[in-house]
């Protein structure tokens, strides 16, 4: 039993956090208005789209080759044809870390079938001999001469072809190798007739970007192929050269569009090739990327695809919030019926919580790109208990210290020191659960964590810097010290005895 | 709601005391029998694993009198292999889940589902996952847990006290043991939404052992200086003192949980909340029974056999008329230390 007699703290000037409070979240609405975040950006689950999680497809005592260089190319292919959709907000992430990485996709709205088969094919990449270049101007260019030996099908296509166009710069990986084909390269600017593949990306071992630094600091990338390449590179290398512009040009092609087009200057034998050109370092360090890539040809196996149309979506919100509001209004009925007045101080206190939510959901939104999902919801409505129960651990102390006999004004602060602790406690248990959760956690349960964790945070700003001040305030109130029957302080409802004072 | 409160006051000043500490034995048979009927069905019937832990695809059409009859026909005339499970869920909704389907049959099952209930392809929410999917969900859950009952184990103990931290984790364990059983039990479907509701029960479960905790560390903290009661009797004083704070905690955190259930099982019928809100729903229940019943006695037991409490209980014991309801600690010989040799308790922040 507690007997110690600690000197009463005094209260301070219970206003000063009140004020700051109402500073802090004037401030963050006014950043609200600034910013012009005035909608929460509401996740897939809520708003009808497609997400699809890509697992990279790893063979056994191959696990080293899922290297962050080669995941982080393939969110650049898949970007490149999720882009070409053309529709807004659309996101193509990596998440996770070392051989558990994974490729999330979202796509919002209804283009689920297409979204899925676009993702879903492996990249590979491939050297072709060019027959035929010309600019893409956008329009069509039936007047261009058909190049000879090509098919009348491929030359018609190669005069239609507008590279300005997304949908023609989606790539595919449906190019067969064996094929001829009319493609774009990946910036838009310029249309190709390419031969069958003679070399592909397997067969080289090695690439990397390097700046010759005596003449004139100028990027390049050297690449190395593999024995089969060798003879593959060098049989092409021998050919071309001799040839007329453009075809003694050698095409990079990935996922059916050109990355790069070097003319070969000399027959390369040897296996190791340089690529030169008015490279940036970031130019050449990405041609190394993409023929590294090209060495480890990465494939993906579908974890999970979800397609929600949007009036599913529309239903989870609305069940989401209705759920939200019911157990507010549950809360607030029974905080007033069992602590009376002090139950104000519960509904006020959520609904200070509720609004730092709510703004900060607006504000991270802008901020790190934070998207409120069902789970995220959920997460928000779970913290309604965890908040209310720190009020009612505070609470119940108090009405500790008046079964103590102590007077309220003394109670409300001793029980405070008293709460404090075990506030700290648990809400610290609750965000070691948030933050766990969180790096654990696949796909959804991420956005629950999220919510939980920043709404257990909130929890404690709103009862040191609200909660507490507004009881110290009360409890110099009438009403409330002298232990009104509807204060929630009353001899009835702590249950205390009546104690006779010594003069 | 007075007459709950006046209990408070009463519990408070100990005149009315359950006696949660003594009558352990009951308890702890309450819930070994609990425990016994998880591992019972855990081992017949196992989990009943949603779509995400097995791999498959789930289809789910909203028109309304969609019946279980036209879905099956439709499915059928796409010709996907495997078992296939139709159910209605809610009044409007009708769910086809098949086994995992490559993107051609996927498409298959969602152009014939169009065609027979004439809604638009798009209008159809799908779900595909594919089979080595549930085994990294699995083993992410895993990790989380593990990861999640060392911290707590090391923080608390820092927090408060080693063998506080101990008897957390057995009521956590319990807590997590029971909720799966009643999962195997009654056949609800395990699905990612039900893992976060797992972790998180045990954030919650921890929250309420907290409150109960901290009390006891306050009642006990000078026990040792005082012959007046046992380290078992104090702590029974804080579980009664803390009692209705507990049950006032329970029932606010589970009114939202109750919210977030009733309407997503009723407006949704299935999905993301209803499977998230049930399992906090069971656990958070759980939970708070052994912050109570379970988490202060195993720390009496705990402490109990500490040389300072076994004085301490031979102390009190010998000082009261009335014997108390505990089973005497038995004092090993060589333990009997005279008035000097006290241990003296350093001061515990």
């Amino acid at each position: 039993m507690s007997t110690t007699t600690k000197p009463v703290k005094t209260a301070g000037r219970p206003a000063r956090p009140l004020a700051v409070l109402a500073l802090v979240l004037l401030a963050l609405i006014a950043l609200v208005f600034v910013q012009s975040a005035t909608a929460v950006r509401l996740g897939l689950d809520l708003r009808g789209g497609t997400s699809v999680t890509l697992q990279p497809r790893i063979a056994p005592g191959e696990s080293g080759k899922v290297t962050n260089v080669a995941i982080d190319q393939a969110v650049s292919i898949i970007r490149q044809r999720v882009n070409s959709l053309g529709v807004a907000e659309s996101e193509v992430a990596a998440q996770g870390s070392g051989t558990n990485r994974q490729i999330v996709i979202s796509v919002p709205g209804d283009t689920g079938r297409r979204v899925v088969e676009l993702v879903g094919q492996t990249a590979e990449l491939r050297f072709r001999q060019v027959l035929a270049s010309a600019r893409s101007t956008g329009a069509a260019d039936p007047a261009a001469t058909p190049t000879a030996g090509v098919s009348a099908e491929v030359n018609a296509k190669f005069a239609a072809l507008d590279c300005t166009k997304l949908a023609n710069l989606q790539g595919t990986g449906t190019d067969a190798p064996t094929d001829t084909i009319a493609v774009c390269d990946r910036a838009g600017t310029t249309k190709y007739i390419l031969a069958p593949a003679e070399v592909l990306g397997r067969q080289i071992s090695k690439a990397s970007a390097g700046i010759d630094t005596q003449g004139g600091n100028v990027w390049y990338v050297s690449l190395t192929f593999n024995g089969e390449g060798t003879t593959a590179f060098g049989a092409l290398t021998t050919r071309v050269t001799t040839l007329a512009e453009p075809l003694n040009q050698v095409a990079i092609v990935l996922d059916g569009l050109v990355v790069s087009s070097p003319r070969i200057n000399e027959p390369i034998p040897s296996g190791n090739a340089q690529i030169t050109g008015s490279f940036t370092q970031l130019e050449a360090q990405d041609l190394a990327n993409v023929l590294k890539y090209g060495a480890l040809p990465l494939a993906f196996d579908r974890g999970e695809v979800q397609q929600i149309s949007p009036t599913l979506g529309a239903d989870q919100l609305n069940a989401g919030l209705i759920a939200g509001a019911l157990g507010l209004l549950l809360v607030f009925l029974y905080s007033l019926l069992y602590y009376r007045g002090l139950g104000f101080v519960t509904v006020g206190s959520l609904l200070v919580a509720g609004s730092f939510v709510y703004v900060l959901f607006l504000l991270l939104g802008k901020w790190i790109g934070f998207t409120l999902t069902l789970a995220g919801i959920a997460g928000a409505i779970v913290a309604i208990g965890v908040t209310a129960d720190s009020f009612i651990v505070y609470f119940e102390r108090i009405r500790d210290e008046l079964r103590e006999g102590r007077s309220l004004r003394t109670a409300v602060e001793t029980g405070w020191t008293r709460a404090r602790h075990t506030i700290l406690v648990a809400d610290f248990v609750s965000i070691i659960a948030a933050v766990l959760l969180y790096f654990f956690a696949v796909g959804g349960v991420r956005g629950f964590a999220f919510t939980l964790g920043l709404t257990t945070l909130i929890d404690l700003l709103v009862v040191f810097a609200f909660t507490k001040p507004l009881v110290t305030i009360l409890a110099r109130l009438n009403f409330f010290a002298t232990g009104h029957a509807l204060s929630g302080f009353s001899a009835k409802s702590t249950g205390t005895l009546p104690v006779i004072k010594e003069a | 709601m007075s007459k709950l409160s006046g209990i408070g006051g009463r519990l408070y000043r100990g005149e009315t005391s359950i006696d949660f500490i003594g009558k352990r034995r009951r308890w702890y048979a309450v819930s070994a029998l609990f425990i016994l009927l998880s591992i019972a069905a855990l081992s017949l019937q196992g989990l009943h694993l949603g779509i995400e832990f097995k791999g498959g695809s789930s289809f789910t059409v909203t028109k309304a009198g969609a019946s279980i009859a036209d879905a099956r026909a439709a499915v059928a005339t796409a010709g996907v292999p495997g078992e296939i499970i139709v159910q209605n869920i809610g009044t409007n909704k009708v769910r086809v889940q098949t086994a995992a389907l490559n993107s051609v049959q996927n498409n298959a099952v969602q152009d014939a589902l169009a065609a027979k209930f004439q809604v638009a392809v798009e209008s159809i929410d799908s779900q595909i996952i594919g089979p080595s999917w549930g085994k990294e969900i699995t083993r992410k859950a895993l990790y989380g847990l593990f990861g999640f009952l060392i911290c707590v184990m090391l923080y608390l103990a820092m927090a408060f006290e080693p063998k506080m931290s101990v008897a957390a984790i057995v009521a956590v364990i319990h807590d997590v043991f029971i909720t799966v059983g009643i999962y195997a039990l009654v056949g609800f479907d395990v699905t990612p939404a039900t893992v976060i509701g797992f972790l998180t029960i045990l954030g919650y479960s921890l929250y309420d052992t907290v409150v109960v905790f901290d009390k006891i560390r306050e009642n006990t903290r000078t026990i040792t200086a005082s012959s007046k009661s046992t380290y078992s009797q104090a702590t029974n004083l804080a579980v009664n003192q803390t009692l209705v704070r507990s049950f006032n905690t329970s029932l606010i955190a589970l009114l939202p949980v109750a919210s977030i259930l009733f309407v997503g099982a009723g407006l949704l019928g299935a999905g993301t909340l209803k499977d998230l809100s049930l399992a906090l729903f069971i656990g958070l229940a759980v939970g708070t029974y052994s912050s109570v019943f379970i988490a202060p006695p195993v720390l009496a037991q705990l402490r109990e056999r500490e040389p300072a409490m076994i004085a301490l209980a031979k102390r009190v014991n010998g000082r009261s008329a009335t014997p108390t309801t505990f089973a005497p600690a038995v004092v090993a010989s060589g333990e009997h230390r005279g008035p000097r040799n006290q241990p003296k308790r350093k001061g515990r922040k």
